[in-house]
């Protein structure tokens, strides 16, 4: 019996009419978990209950508390017939399990329906003790902090990094269960969402157990995922990174610098749960409804495409002079520690200092699989050994690259119907042992003198004497000692340490490839035969539009394929920036076959003229000016073509179209496109009808863009989703791959003009989804976040403030900076800390503003717009002669809102706290000094009345932002203000309008966090207190 | 080949002024995008056709989720589903009560009724403004209306707590709340120069002088309704007029004041009677609710028209009155001076409000 968890439900608030008679509602809540049920009373006749339950308490397993949610359900008592439910929250209790995350959950949760939507919000109160048993981790792995975040969370050091986990759970989809044809839509949309809850629960713990085995306190870049198999069922997959953290303390941060070997790895130990689960995997499912079993899969059936993708290259070991034999051991040991692990990959995109050693490219790897329709419940590790097959692909391709690590590893699906593809990718890399290893911290050190240059990740990792496939290498041109490759794809974000010439850009390549339709294996071979093409030419173009750009490297790329039932999409994006360690990339030459014809002669020369014309025009835009460097080709040993066909075997016919390196041509005009059909003119021309963003905007995949620091507090997220029918089902495949083409230059276009007033700003972390939900349907939905930065200012100076707020940040005493943040409406006896109190007394009195305080940014933390607009009511109130007397009896029509406005501390939630959302892992110009625990939520949302609800942009309008308001709500109930690495993992958007019906499910992630400013951290806050309150914020991302 | 579904949502929602002024205005979006075309937006952007639709239905969807919590605008403060920065509440929710003058100068004084909603197309021809637009104003009309009517305080405070409006806007809506529960009568031909404001000032005059509420401010409509016992008082102000003796008395007294200050002296000596009489008279039928009325008018008929065609000017009507109230003060066998000053004070500066050169 190692926990309690104790909830209360204290009030609602616009709640739906239920009583069409009266106007009014009956509500009364009940709160569930596990098995046990609770009731409030009812409260009659109210749309604003007052409930302020008792305290409903839970003794449960610890292992419940993490599998399980809370669950409210708010209903409308019916004396004569059966009860109404107006909504339901799930309230994820697994942050008050974290000593160091959230202490309570308390706030406005959003009452949701399946069906209708949001409707009305109730203010509850929830806690967790946890008992001091010493048994108290045996089947659970409370205390394990998870984090979506892929580099290491801001407040925190990395003191180990223990490697991949993972874990899979498999059941029956409700939606697919015999009994969903007999209840409701509702009723079954809530068993799938619990279901998913459930089973999201379970996978977290079980990787915690995984990592607390493994010695680990955290995982660091969760990324859980849901595959919608239909009729064979519903799996719930997770990887990350199992690490052990350390929080940064001030006192330590001075420390760190110095002797990092200081804090020893067991140290750490000691306030990390280290009862080690003894009886690891020996938990019986019997008491959760999820069954760990049910994986059926195609026997026999699985096509499984391996693709090398492009790669850089180098010797690492051998060209090193000084550090030479130094580098060699360590890369022995590096080595050996991680050949250990059974898959040396890390979810990372992001690395602590001097960890990624080099970098060899992208590796990836896919497999065609067929679902079986057959229930087959005995080989429950069918997904499993699905994915191990995959992974051990990946590990082959790193090791051909040199490397014996994969970092910015990611897993993903694609489903239609019964055809399944897996798709793994990830960037072959060699790391330091540092992190890695708890017995090299001798060498590390050693190292440590001799600090790798940063531009170290962009040398070969692979000897150059036996490379796995061709590349034209060069001396670095930082260093120019070791070899570089001439192009380095990656799926990292910029390392911090790289050195970038100018600014970098989003580059996307789209392909669209008709299919036939087909079933079963055929169909599945049909697709895997596709794969390898669709590959191959997403490649060249993303490598074309690379060299249109002057660019060389791409970071962050992520090749996406989807199938339907006639076509298959591919989409890859990336940032492209300049490293000035690799050579310039050359031109593009354009060669004709047929020289004889004058008019097609002057054709070629008109493109060739514009191509010229762009890449010059993209070197200016992105400021790519880079210094001159003599340079000497190392050619590659052998011959590229053939090279590249042994590569993609299957694509011989087509192999002459494509880009080829002319060695001859030196560095300028490396890069020869022939032209002999429509197709590659075809090919040309898309390369140049991509649109160049409009003035003031830079975009990109990555974390952060390379170039600019001087970031502003303007800051907006948004998702955006666009789907397109194709009416015509007879196109080819140009046709279809200008619509597609077409689709996303329009809506990237959109974004730009959507967000023209943040300009100067760049759109980061953009992300896009492709779908094909239908036969003749592509869906695309983005998620980004459009940051403004200040042009003005000098990239010397934003960088120099930036550093010297940071360290300003960091000696300050950590207690001093919370002090201002834990304030909350229950302690208005502190009145320094409290800004609401010292607001309302002072509201008359706006003057006394401090001068140097960015107003706008405070306004988030301190109070929120209510009460912002109250507190203008209330003064010019005050003001009113007339009405002196008459503030009491004013017109107390919505009881609630009277009674706000006089006080707002009797109602504690009435106030809405700001919660900024960001895909990015930080929040420019603040400081996250708290991780309060994943947020992880599952909707679904259904309507019968497609029509009244404005069509399938309504609803789905409605919907996204419904989510994002019970992302919010959690966020502020949690006591934080931001979630950071957000992501939208999925839209799964149907629809029949002949039927009127809709259904949508969205899964959303991120890291709840508080963060404040550092503008505020150095105002001092009694002087802030006063007027700014009062002060609109119009920073905030308009 | 179509786009089957657009939306973009933002964390923090996006709105642009000018589309929802476009959308406040009741255009189409066909329409939006082509006024938007014309303000040449797309060149400043390098937009398409295109993309200017999209927002344009965008923005328009979302107006219509927020228009629900506009319709209450204390819920939009505390509403979770859009974040909205305070400033841009504030800037929705004026936009969305401001009202168009051409508008209100239509509905003024008439009953806010489901009869009057029906007629809104012939206002729409008349004004130029689309039918959409004149519904949400005159819905919002409708909506101030009702709540403040089973409110007690202050009329202005109560409107502006509840629709969270700006200072002016909530003295305005004060104003249509006060000539819609009088029903006073605007629409007259020779009232057709008055401005919304012109009237807007009257009703604010008379709502912190007439009113029950400028006596007593606990009262449930004390700012809607006319102070009864005040209006039944005005009755004793007659005997200025019946009384010939007091009626010339108070002549000579004003004509001495005057003489030489103003070159219509002359005219005012002779009208005096006939204006002091329409004046009186006005004051004695406010007890009728159909005099209530033409309250208005009648200061057109009985005082601004005869002032006017004797051509005085904004100074001699100032002078005029002021001496004209003053001297009744002096009157020794005039015994209302309380009741004379409230109703004076009134008339005096809606006169002159109201009198145009």
């Amino acid at each position: 019996m190692p926990g309690k968890l104790k909830a209360k439900v204290v009030a609602g608030r616009h709640l739906p009419v239920m009583d069409r008679a009266s106007d009014l509602t009956d509500a009364f809540v009940e709160v569930k978990f596990g098995t046990t049920t609770f009731k409030t009373d009812v409260c009659p006749k109210s749309l604003n209950p007052q409930w302020n339950s008792e305290w409903f308490k839970f003794e449960v397993d610890d292992e419940d508390l993490q599998d399980e949610p809370l669950q409210i359900t708010v209903l409308d008592h019916d004396t004569y017939s059966a009860n109404d439910a107006i909504g339901k929250v799930y309230i994820d209790i697994d942050p008050l399990l974290c000593s160091e995350a959230a202490t309570v959950i308390s706030g406005w949760f959003p009452i949701y329906d399946t069906i209708h939507g949001i409707r009305g919000e109730i203010n509850v109160l929830v806690k967790v003790d946890l008992f001091n048993d010493l048994n108290r981790f045996r089947q659970s792995s409370c205390g394990v902090k998870f984090f979506c975040t892929t580099s290491i969370p801001r407040c925190f050091r990395a003191v180990l990094i223990h490697g991949f986990v993972e874990e899979l759970v498999v059941n029956e989809d409700p939606e697919y269960q015999w009994i969903d044809r007999i209840r409701t839509p509702r009723a079954s949309n809530e068993a799938r969402q619990r279901l998913i809850s459930l089973m999201s629960g379970e996978l977290q713990r079980k990787i915690g157990l995984k990592v607390l085995e493994m010695g680990g306190n955290a995982v660091v870049g969760y990324l859980q995922c849901f595959d919608l198999e239909g009729e064979s069922g519903l799996v719930v997959r997770a990887i990350g990174t199992a690490c052990t953290l350390d929080k940064i303390s001030s006192t330590y941060t001075a420390a760190i610098v110095q002797n990092l070997s200081n804090s020893s790895p067991s140290k750490d130990m000691k306030d990390s749960p280290q009862a080690v689960p003894s009886a690891l995997g020996c938990r019986s499912t019997h008491s959760s409804p999820v069954h760990s079993a049910s994986s059926r899969l195609s026997q026999g059936f699985s096509v499984s495409v391996p693709t090398l993708l492009f790669a850089g290259m180098g010797s690492g070991g051998s060209a090193g002079k000084e550090a030479g034999p130094l580098k060699a051991l360590l890369r022995q040991q590096t080595q050996s520690a991680l050949e250990q692990r059974e898959f040396p990959f890390f979810t990372l995109t992001g690395f602590p200092p001097a960890f990624l050693l080099h970098v060899g490219g992208v590796v990836s790897a896919r497999s065609v699989k067929l679902l079986d329709r057959i229930h087959n419940p005995d080989e429950p590790e069918t997904r499993d050994a699905w994915w191990e097959e995959l992974r051990q692909e990946i590990k082959s391709h790193a090791k051909a690259l040199g490397c014996h690590a994969v970092v910015g590893y990611s897993e993903s699906t694609s489903i239609c119907e019964e055809v399944c593809i897996l798709s793994a990718s990830g960037t072959a890399a060699i790391l330091s042992s540092r992190f890695v290893q708890d017995g090299a911290l001798d060498t590390d050190h050693r190292f440590e003198d001799v600090a790798p240059p940063a531009c170290g990740f962009c040398h070969i990792p692979y000897d150059e004497l036996n490379m796995p496939f061709p590349a034209q290498l060069t001396y670095c041109h930082c260093c120019r000692r070791h070899k570089v490759p001439d192009v380095l794809f990656t799926t990292i974000d910029v390392p911090t340490e790289a050195n970038v010439t100018g600014k970098g850009c989003l580059i996307q390549a789209r392909l669209c490839r008709t299919k036939k339709k087909g079933q079963g294996e055929g169909n599945a071979t049909a697709i895997s035969n596709l794969l390898p093409f669709l590959e191959y030419e997403l490649h060249t173009q993303l490598l074309n539009k690379l060299k249109l750009r002057g660019m060389n490297a791409l970071f962050g790329l992520r090749v996406q394929i989807s199938v339907g039932d006639t076509m298959l999409l591919g989409l890859a994006s990336a940032t492209g920036v300049y490293l000035t360690a690799l050579p310039s990339p050359g031109g593009i030459q354009i060669a004709g076959k047929t020289p004889n014809d004058i008019t097609y002669e002057q054709h070629i020369s008109n493109m060739q003229k514009k191509i010229n014309d762009t890449i010059a025009k993209n070197k200016e835009l992105y400021e790519i000016n880079p210094p001159e460097f003599v340079e000497e080709v190392i050619g590659s040993p052998i011959p590229e073509p053939r090279q590249r066909s042994r590569l993609f075997r299957s694509h011989s016919e087509s192999s002459d179209e494509v880009l080829e390196l002319d060695l001859s041509h030196g560095k300028k005009d490396a890069f020869v496109l022939e032209i002999d059909d429509t197709d590659a003119i075809e090919d040309i021309h898309s390369l140049l009808t991509d649109a160049p963003t409009p003035p003031g905007f830079y975009s990109c995949n990555t974390e952060i863009m390379p170039g600019i620091y001087n970031w502003t507090s303007g800051l907006q997220m948004f998702t955006s989703v666009r789907v397109f029918r194709l009416s015509n089902a007879n196109l080819t495949n140009q046709g279809l791959n200008k619509i597609f083409n077409d689709l996303c230059e329009n809506l990237l276009k959109s974004l730009y003009f959507k967000l023209r007033s943040m300009v100067p700003c760049c759109l980061c972390h953009v992300n896009f989804i492709v779908a094909v939900p239908e036969d003749e349907l592509i869906q695309v939905a983005v998620t980004a976040v459009a940051m403004s930065f200040d042009k003005d200012q000098s990239q010397e100076n934003g960088r120099q403030s930036g550093d010297k707020t940071l360290m300003k940040a960091i000696t300050e005493n950590e207690e001093q900076l919370q002090f201002p943040l834990e304030l909350s409406a229950e302690s208005p006896s502190n009145p320094l800390s409290c800004a609401k109190g010292l607001s309302e007394v002072s509201g008359p009195l706006p003057s006394a503003r401090a001068p140097s305080v960015d107003h706008s940014s405070f306004t988030d933390r301190c109070s929120s717009w209510i009460e912002q607009l109250r507190l203008k009511a209330h003064t010019i109130r005050r003001g009113s002669i007339k009405t002196m007397s008459s503030l009491e009896k004013a017109s107390p029509v919505p009881e609630g809102r009277s009674r706000s406005l006089r006080s707002n501390r009797s109602c504690p939630g009435s106030s809405i706290t700001v919660v900024k959302m960001t895909p990015l892992s930080f929040i420019p110009g603040a400081k996250i000094i708290k991780y309060l625990g994943i947020i992880n939520m599952f909707f679904i949302r259904e309507t019968t009345s497609l029509r009244e609800e404005g069509g399938v942009s309504g609803f789905l309008h409605s919907f996204i932002a419904e989510v994002f308001a019970m992302v919010r709500a959690h966020v502020a109930a949690l006591g934080g203000n931001a979630v950071v690495s957000y992501s939208m993992k999925e839209c799964v958007f149907m629809e029949n309008p002949n039927k009127n019906q809709a259904q949508c499910l969205i899964n959303v992630s991120g890291d709840a966090v508080i963060f404040i400013r550092e503008s505020e951290l150095e105002a001092t806050p009694s002087q802030t207190q006063s007027g700014n309150v009062q002060t609109s914020s119009n920073g905030e991302g308009t | 080949m179509s786009v089957e579904l657009d939306v973009f949502v933002g964390n923090t929602t996006i709105m642009d002024k000018e589309v929802y002024q476009l959308w406040l205005n009741g255009y189409t979006v066909n329409d939006a995008v082509k006024v938007r075309m014309e303000g040449g937006v797309m060149e400043e952007c390098e937009a398409s056709a295109e993309v200017l639709l999209s927002d344009t239905m965008d923005q328009f969807r979302t107006f219509q989720m927020c228009e629900r919590l506009l319709q209450n605008p204390a819920k939009l403060a505390n509403q979770l589903l859009f974040q909205i920065p305070p400033d841009r509440q504030a800037m929705l929710i004026e936009r969305y009560y401001a009202f168009a003058d051409a508008f209100v100068r239509e509905v003024l004084g008439k009953k806010l009724s489901k009869g009057t909603k029906k007629d809104l197309d012939d206002v729409s021809a008349k004004t130029g403004i689309t039918l959409k637009s004149c519904r949400r104003q005159f819905d919002n009309f409708k909506r101030v209306f009702k709540v403040v009517e089973e409110l007690k305080g202050p009329l202005v405070e109560n409107i502006r707590q509840h629709f969270l409006l700006p200072d002016q806007l909530a003295r305005d809506y004060a104003a249509i709340v006060f000539f819609a529960n009088n029903r006073f009568e605007t629409g007259k031909k020779k009232l057709q120069y008055l401005t919304f404001q012109d009237f807007a000032f009257c009703a604010g005059q008379l709502i912190n002088n007439w009113t029950v509420g400028a006596v007593d401010n606990m009262v449930e409509d004390m700012d809607v309704d006319l102070d009864k016992e005040f209006l039944q008082d005005l009755k004793d102000l007659k005997i200025l007029i019946a009384d010939k003796d007091l009626l010339d008395q108070h002549k000579s007294l004003v004509c001495v004041a005057l003489r030489g200050k103003t070159k219509v002296f002359n005219e005012m000596e002779t009208n005096f009677k006939n204006l002091s009489r329409g004046l009186v008279n006005i004051a004695a039928k406010l007890t009728n609710p159909k005099d209530v009325r033409d309250f208005f008018i009648d200061l057109v008929e009985k005082f601004i028209e005869p002032c006017k065609s004797d051509r005085w000017t904004a100074t001699d009507v100032n002078l005029y009155l002021t001496h004209y109230t003053n001297s009744a003060h002096i009157l020794d066998s005039f015994k209302y001076q309380t009741v004379w000053t409230r109703y004076m004070g009134v008339i005096k500066s809606c006169i002159l409000r109201m009198y145009h050169e």
